[in-house]
């Protein structure tokens, strides 16, 4: 083979790359907080009996899950636009698009996570005169929460790397910041091989944290 | 005060009630008996719509309850504590919590009164010490007792009981049961679904035995545990006593 690898590319891109993985860092944390958040209503809408909130969150959660990722952004990067007849930069596209997709998966999460908590909470909240909004509020909710903290250390770790994706519209993130150093000095060897490490040092320690609470939340129930 | 007229509820094709016709007196102390099945604990949940009745008619206090477009169910739920089988405390919170958060949301109080409130509960079920204990500290009997302490919150006009010690190991039975005796002592209205037989030949005013979705009889509990009149009863009673 012949191969000699060069640390000294790694080395003189690292800075760059660094920069990539933390607009990647940054993407990926607007992206899921706003996911939860979207994703804690639609989740309550996914279980609620009135029949046009649970369709309406039924839509939109099925039509994220159902089209890729990459599709949605050219939705809101290209199609949008063409819509509205002005421009949406690369940065709102790709963090609206990331962030409604994420809502879906939250959501997802949120409801598996309601429909574990067992019935007899919610029927010992209403017995004591509370609402259901009441009870979803102070009862069911709280203890989801707990609940679904791992499952949204998963979700987390997957949109970190769906996040790759937004190179397409040149968002300078890991992958794009990879692509441009290869272009410069041709190692795609040892590019590619920084920038999968780069990534497995952003997502392990979150799947260590994960793993961690999983274990807690076991003990204490 | 809880008035029940012909009730039925189905669950799909299966006939649960089959046409409930009584009456809970002010201050009564009635236990209902009978076999698994029979519709006990869905005749009690239906008492505060837990259950939604499928016909017929529930009266609390003179007001037809069942009358749904002009009842506020939350408001009704107020006046009914009710102790769940398997106690349903919220893990979440402290005992504490657990006791005062009906009373803060639910009736306003400020969070001092509920508490002055909480701490004399727990000193009737005799769990002042565990106020700010979590619920998986503490025992079955114990969470039962706050259970009740927490039912008691909101002061309501009548208690519901479905099965309180049936998921609590044997030791544990009687501390239970002695709370539930001292709150019928002091005159609560309270309807028991009990298979504690000592329970009910002691403190009932009234035993209604129940089967295959009916109230088969009723009596005195020392008149249905010595002379039961209905053979059903008679089977019942001589496999369980």
């Amino acid at each position: 083979m012949g191969y000699k690898w060069s640390w000294n590319v790694i080395v003189r891109s690292f800075p760059l790359l660094l920069a990539g993985a933390g607009l990647t860092i940054r993407l990926t944390c607007i992206a899921v907080g706003m996911g939860i958040l979207i994703g804690t209503f639609v989740g309550i809408g996914r279980v609620s009996k009135n029949k046009f909130i649970f369709t309406l969150s039924s839509i939109y959660v099925n039509f994220i899950r159902g089209t890729p990722l990459l599709v949605q952004l050219y939705l809101f990067y290209f199609g949008l636009p063409a819509l509205l007849g002005f421009p949406i930069p690369p940065f709102p596209a790709a963090i609206l698009s990331m962030s409604i997709n994420s809502g879906a998966y939250v959501a997802e999460i949120v409801r598996a996570g309601i429909q574990s908590i067992d019935q007899g909470q919610m029927e010992a909240a209403r017995s004591l005169g509370m609402t259901y909004h009441q009870a979803m509020k102070y009862v069911i909710i709280p203890q989801t929460f707990k609940r679904i903290i791992p499952p949204l250390g998963n979700e987390f770790i997957a949109m970190l790397k769906d996040s790759s994706i937004v190179s397409v519209i040149a968002l300078e993130e890991l992958v794009r910041k990879g692509y441009l150093v290869m272009g410069r000095t041709f190692r795609s060897f040892e590019v590619w091989t920084a920038v999968a490490f780069l990534f497995l040092f952003m997502t392990f320690p979150i799947a260590q944290l994960v793993n961690f609470a999983e274990r807690r939340l076991k003990q204490n129930d | 005060m809880i008035k029940v007229n012909a009730l039925h509820k189905k669950f799909g094709r299966l006939h649960v009630l089959k046409g409930i016709t009584n009456q809970i007196n002010q201050g009564e102390v009635v236990c209902v008996i009978g076999p698994s099945g029979s519709g006990k604990s869905t005749f009690l949940r239906c008492l505060n719509l837990l259950e939604q009745p499928s016909s017929g008619q529930i009266f609390f206090e003179g007001k037809e309850i069942t009358d749904y477009q002009k009842i506020n169910i939350n408001k009704v739920r107020v006046e009914m504590g009710m102790v769940f089988q398997r106690f349903n405390l919220f893990p979440h919170m402290s005992v504490l919590d657990n006791i005062c958060l009906a009373p803060v949301k639910v009736r306003n109080l400020s969070r001092e009164e509920a508490e002055v409130r909480a701490y004399s509960l727990l000193g009737k079920v005799g769990l002042q010490d565990k106020a700010l204990a979590f619920p998986d500290k503490l025992s079955g009997g114990q969470q039962q007792r706050v259970a009740i302490a927490r039912a008691l919150s909101l002061q309501p006009k009548v208690m519901l009981f479905d099965e309180p010690t049936s998921a609590l190991d044997p030791e544990m039975i009687k501390e239970v049961l002695e709370v539930m005796k001292n709150l019928g002592k002091e005159g609560m209205t309270m309807v028991v679904v009990t298979h504690e037989m000592g329970f009910a030949r002691e403190v009932a005013d009234r035993v209604l035995f129940m089967d295959d979705g009916l109230i088969v009889e009723e009596n005195t509990p020392a008149k249905i545990f010595s002379s039961p009149q209905n053979e059903r009863t008679k089977m019942f009673l001589s496999k369980i006593l």
